[in-house]
Order: structure tokens, then C-alpha cells, then sequence
């Protein structure tokens, strides 16, 4: 019997953050309600932390480690740095609201780190072991998440919707894996990529695996038909939980979707080609078409969610290396407007207001015209308009899909999206050009001023110059 | 002898049974719990035949891991639970529709 020592050093981030989430869970048990805010620096010191230690690892060559199933590659470095800094905004935007709602407690800043550090496992997965694990570590945290407001009926009510139709999906996805693992005798990813090879086309059990596995993934990204979860949690959560949900989370299930489509079934891409194309025009449809029906702007920007998803599969699905980093470009520009968006309403929002009719924002302009023009940047960004980040965003992926002659799909894309913009539209309508519903000024903190501020003008400044960013992308996808 | 397409069966038909059950059940929110477990135990029956099989045992660690993931995501999902039935003093799935998705 001989023990190997691991290489540990790919995963020092990972280490680093589990060793600091207990730290913040022990040292939360013995401050009162008046230090809670130590909490909050130590979990905002641990993110920055990890920030740096990954950014340490920054261009060092694909690596695996603890028996293959841990891989650090440029990809999955790219993809924590943004999860990791998605999360600092997160409990930041999120640290008032939480105090004006009795929720300042340790349990959202740990919950939120060990999510994080389900998030980067999952990323970093090589072996189906790791996806699974890294998942449930994800869900679990996010579950208990949107119960965290005890008192609350509709989150309650969410929350358990929430962990059926999740779970469902986690058995789904393990019986892909199983079926998988029946036709090509391993759980590693690269094992089984060369397997898939080996193996006929018409293998019934892998394509029956791979329809699996699709279903689990659709359903982590919020894709239609899978999708039922999506508006309910959003909007049933409280808003500080619904923007951690709406934000890094897509980046590890944008990963997720990488590494077991591509990496591992990247053999069987004609058949999943066609099953994603189904998925994303359906989210396409029905995300914009039923947004416009919203009254709730957190319902609203739920169905925005199901929609911009679409975007990312669309990148996924062309197969090729354009596609999926144009994906990934996506996937992060995504979760930079969506923080603004939700950040906007927690801004909004007060003891006892929670701000998420979309009645709430009109006359915004002659309440807090910066504000309003940061939310007139993340609405313009979300619709796709130039010179924003969104409009990128979406002409890499329709290039992508273009490049691989799916010219049909593209035009599909625009004319959605042509569709989609109405509802951004009349959100900026609603704050220029309606009379404000009440006149008091916006009250917030100054780093949350700050920190609003920095998001939108990164929207307009990453729009007006996107390459560097796409350029990371490209190299991170290689 | 039993075959592996038997086991496979006997998984399968598990499966169906737990995924028929989330959605015809109308009652209680504890069945959709058991539901929820016993699609888990569907899917180990799967690895451990294919890994028996195969004679490959990471099948095999697969289902310790999915074991105990699954007694914490019950932990959770009765919590869950609790904080429900406080709040809306049932637990029919028919009541939960505060929210419509």
C-alpha cells in the first residue's frame, strides 16, 4: 500500500477559502448582534484573499492534481477570479439590506462562502465525483439561503419548491453520470472523452446518459422547460439572496456545462447540438415573451435570466473554441449586469419596502438621477444596445453561431432580443419620463454608492472598450 | 445468475416509481422528500451494478459519496420543511402556491 502525496498547490485558493469560512464560522459564534459587522469585514478579507491567491496562479499551465480530478487550467482560473470578486459585490450590495431586515447574521456570509467554495470545486472539476460534489455544495448552500428569513412565508414557500425541484435535478444528473459510467468504465472526464471515441455512434445507453446529463445541466442554468424554479425563488428569496443566486452561480453552471458537454461528451457533440438548440430558443421565447407580462421586477429579471441563458448556450452549442469563449463573455458580462440590476433594487429598497414593483422606479430620474442612469446603463446593457457591454456580449455569441452556419439561429437570436428589449425599455420609461410615486431621497450607504457606481460605469467602460476582456476569454478557452 | 440488464431494470423502474411519485403526489411535502431519496437510491443500485460489472470500484466510492450527500440534503430539506409548516401551519402541496411559476 503506497500513499502519494497530492500536489496540493493547484488548490491553495480552495484551501485558503474552506480554511477561512470556518475561521468566520467560529469567530461569528462569539460576537453579539452590535460586532456582527466583524463578520463582514473577515468574510470580505477572505474573498480578497482568495481573489489574490488565484490571481497568483494567473497563466500557469493546465495542472491536475488529487488523482486527475482536480484540474487547474486558464479557464478555470478566469472563471473564480470573476466568482470570487461577483460574491465581494454581492456581500456588499447586500450588507444594509440585511440590517434594515433583522438577517445581519453570520449564516448569510458563511453560507455564501462555502457556496462560493462549491463554486470553485465545480469549476475546477475533472472527474464526475468532483461536478457532483461541487454542485451539492453550491445548492445545498443556496437552499438554505432563500429559508434564511425564517419568518418569511413566500421565501419559505420558495426555498422548498426550490429544494425538491433542485434535488430532482441532482438525481437526474447522477443518472446520466451512472449511465455514463456503465458505457465507458470511468468517471474521469478525459478517460471518458477518449472512451466516447471508441465507442459506436448509436450507443443507446450514452445517448440515454447524455439526455440525463442535459437535463441536470438545463435545469442548474435555468433553461425552459426546466426552468420552473427559476422566477419563484427569485422572487420569493429575499433580494440580497436572490442576487447571490442570480449571479456567481451562473458562472459555475456556465463551467459545469463545459466541462461534461465539452470536456467529456465533447464526442457526442451532434447529438447534444440539436437537444441544446431546442433548449435555448425555447428560453429565447419564452423568457422575453413572459417578461413583458411582469409586474414584479424581480420576476422580470428572473425571465431576463431564463433569456440571456439562452445566449450562452447558443455559444456552447456552435462547438467550437469561438463559441464557447464567446460563452464564457457572455456568461461574465451577464453576471456584471445582473449584480447592477439587483444591486439597483436593493438600493431601493427599505425597512419594510422591499422596492420590487416596478411601479417603485418610476420618476427615478428626479429622485437620484445618477442612479437612474446607472440603472439606465445596466437596462440599455441587458437589451443588447451599443456601446454597452451586452451588446458584445450578444454580437461575439450571434458571430459564433454565424461562423458555424447556423444563420437561421441567429436571426432567431435578433429578433428575440428585439422582442426582449421592450421590457428594458419601459423600465427607463418608468424612471424619465413617469411622475415619482413618492419623493423621498434614495438613502444609502457610501461604499454601496461607491460600488454601484464602479458596476455601471464598468458596464459603459467595458462596452466602450470590450477586448481586453474577450481577449481573456479567448486566451482562457485557448 | 443475475444479469447486469437486471439490475439496470430494477433501477430504472425505482426511478420511474420516486419521479412518478414528485408528480402525482398532491398530499404532503414529506412524501416529495421520500421521492427525492429514493431517486438517490435508484441511481446507487445503477453504479453499483455497472461498477460490480465493470470491476471498477470508483463506482463504488461514487455511492458513499452520494450516500452522504444525501443524509445532508435531507437534513436540509426537513429544515426546510420546519420553517414551512411555522409559517403556513400545513404542508399540502396544494397550498403551496403562493407563488406562481
Amino acid at each position: 500500500m503506497n500513499f502519494e502525496m497530492p500536489n496540493f498547490l493547484p488548490a491553495i485558493p480552495e484551501m485558503y477559502l474552506l480554511g477561512m469560512a470556518c475561521i468566520v464560522l467560529l469567530v461569528d459564534l462569539f460576537l453579539t448582534d452590535r460586532t456582527r459587522i466583524v463578520t463582514y469585514y473577515l468574510s470580505q478579507a477572505t474573498l480578497i484573499g482568495a481573489v489574490i491567491l488565484t490571481l497568483g496562479q494567473f497563466g500557469q499551465p493546465t495542472q491536475l492534481t488529487f488523482s486527475d480530478t482536480y484540474i487547474l487550467d486558464p479557464m478555470a482560473n478566469l472563471l473564480k477570479l470573476f466568482a470570487l470578486g461577483a460574491t465581494f459585490f454581492v456581500f456588499l450590495y447586500s450588507k444594509d439590506y440585511l440590517r434594515e431586515r433583522n438577517m445581519f447574521r453570520g449564516e448569510f456570509f458563511t453560507l455564501g462562502l462555502f457556496g462560493v467554495l462549491g463554486m470553485m470545486i465545480l469549476i475546477s472539476a475533472h472527474n464526475m465525483l468532483t461536478v457532483y460534489m461541487g454542485l451539492e455544495l453550491l445548492s445545498l448552500c443556496m437552499y438554505a439561503m432563500v429559508a434564511l428569513q425564517r419568518d418569511n412565508v413566500v421565501a419559505s414557500e420558495a426555498a422548498m419548491k426550490y429544494f425538491v425541484l433542485g434535488a430532482m435535478a441532482s438525481a437526474m444528473l447522477l443518472y446520466g453520470m451512472s449511465m455514463i459510467y456503465g458505457v465507458t468504465g470511468s468517471l474521469d472526464l478525459a478517460e471518458i472523452s477518449r472512451a466516447i471515441g471508441s465507442v459506436n455512434d448509436g450507443n443507446i445507453v450514452l445517448v440515454f446518459g447524455l439526455v440525463f446529463i442535459i437535463v441536470g445541466v438545463a435545469f442548474k442554468l435555468g433553461a425552459v422547460p426546466f426552468h420552473m424554479w427559476v422566477p419563484d425563488v427569485y422572487h420569493g428569496a429575499p433580494t440580497a439572496v436572490t442576487l447571490y443566486i442570480s449571479t456567481a452561480p451562473k458562472l459555475a453552471a456556465f463551467a459545469m456545462a463545459m466541462r461534461l458537454l465539452v470536456d467529456g461528451l465533447g464526442g457526442l457533440h451532434a447529438q447534444w447540438q440539436d437537444i441544446l438548440i431546442l433548449l435555448a430558443i425555447l428560453s429565447l421565447a419564452a423568457g422575453n415573451i413572459i417578461a413583458i407580462a411582469q409586474a414584479n421586477i424581480k420576476r422580470m429579471l428572473a425571465y431576463s435570466a431564463i433569456a440571456h441563458i439562452s445566449f450562452i448556450l447558443f455559444g456552447i452549442l456552435a462547438g467550437t473554441s469561438n463559441g464557447y469563449s464567446s460563452a464564457m463573455f457572455y456568461a461574465i458580462t451577464y453576471v456584471i449586469m445582473g449584480m447592477g440590476g439587483f444591486g439597483i433594487v436593493l438600493l431601493m429598497s427599505r425597512a419594510g419596502f422591499e422596492a420590487d414593483k416596478l411601479d417603485d422606479y418610476k420618476g427615478l430620474n428626479e429622485r437620484s438621477p445618477w442612479f437612474a442612469f446607472m440603472m439606465l446603463i445596466f437596462m440599455f446593457s441587458m437589451a443588447g444596445m451599443p456601446p454597452f457591454l451586452g451588446f458584445w456580449a450578444k454580437l461575439s455569441v450571434i458571430q459564433a453561431l454565424v461562423d458555424v452556419e447556423l444563420v437561421w439561429l441567429a436571426t432567431v437570436a435578433v429578433v428575440f432580443s428585439v422582442i426582449g428589449a421592450f421590457y428594458y425599455l419601459r423600465i427607463i420609461k418608468l424612471m424619465y419620463f413617469d411622475k415619482p410615486e413618492e419623493s423621498a431621497a434614495i438613502e444609502s450607504s457610501m461604499d454601496m454608492r461607491v460600488a454601484l457606481s464602479t458596476n455601471g460605469l464598468a458596464v459603459l467602460v467595458l462596452g466602450l472598450s470590450p477586448g481586453a476582456l474577450m481577449a481573456l476569454c479567448v486566451a482562457a478557452i485557448g | 445468475m443475475i444479469a447486469l440488464a437486471d439490475y439496470l431494470t430494477v433501477g430504472a423502474i425505482l426511478f420511474c416509481l420516486s419521479m412518478a411519485g414528485v408528480f402525482i403526489n398532491r398530499k404532503n411535502v414529506i412524501i416529495l422528500l421520500m421521492c427525492v431519496e429514493l431517486m438517490l437510491l435508484a441511481v446507487n443500485m445503477n453504479f453499483i451494478a455497472f461498477s460490480h460489472f465493470l470491476g471498477d470500484i470508483s463506482g463504488q466510492v461514487f455511492v458513499f459519496f452520494i450516500l452522504t450527500v444525501a443524509a445532508a440534503e435531507a437534513a436540509i430539506g426537513l429544515a426546510i420543511l420546519v420553517v414551512l409548516f411555522r409559517n403556513k401551519r400545513t404542508i399540502n402541496v396544494d397550498d403551496l402556491d403562493t407563488l406562481k411559476g
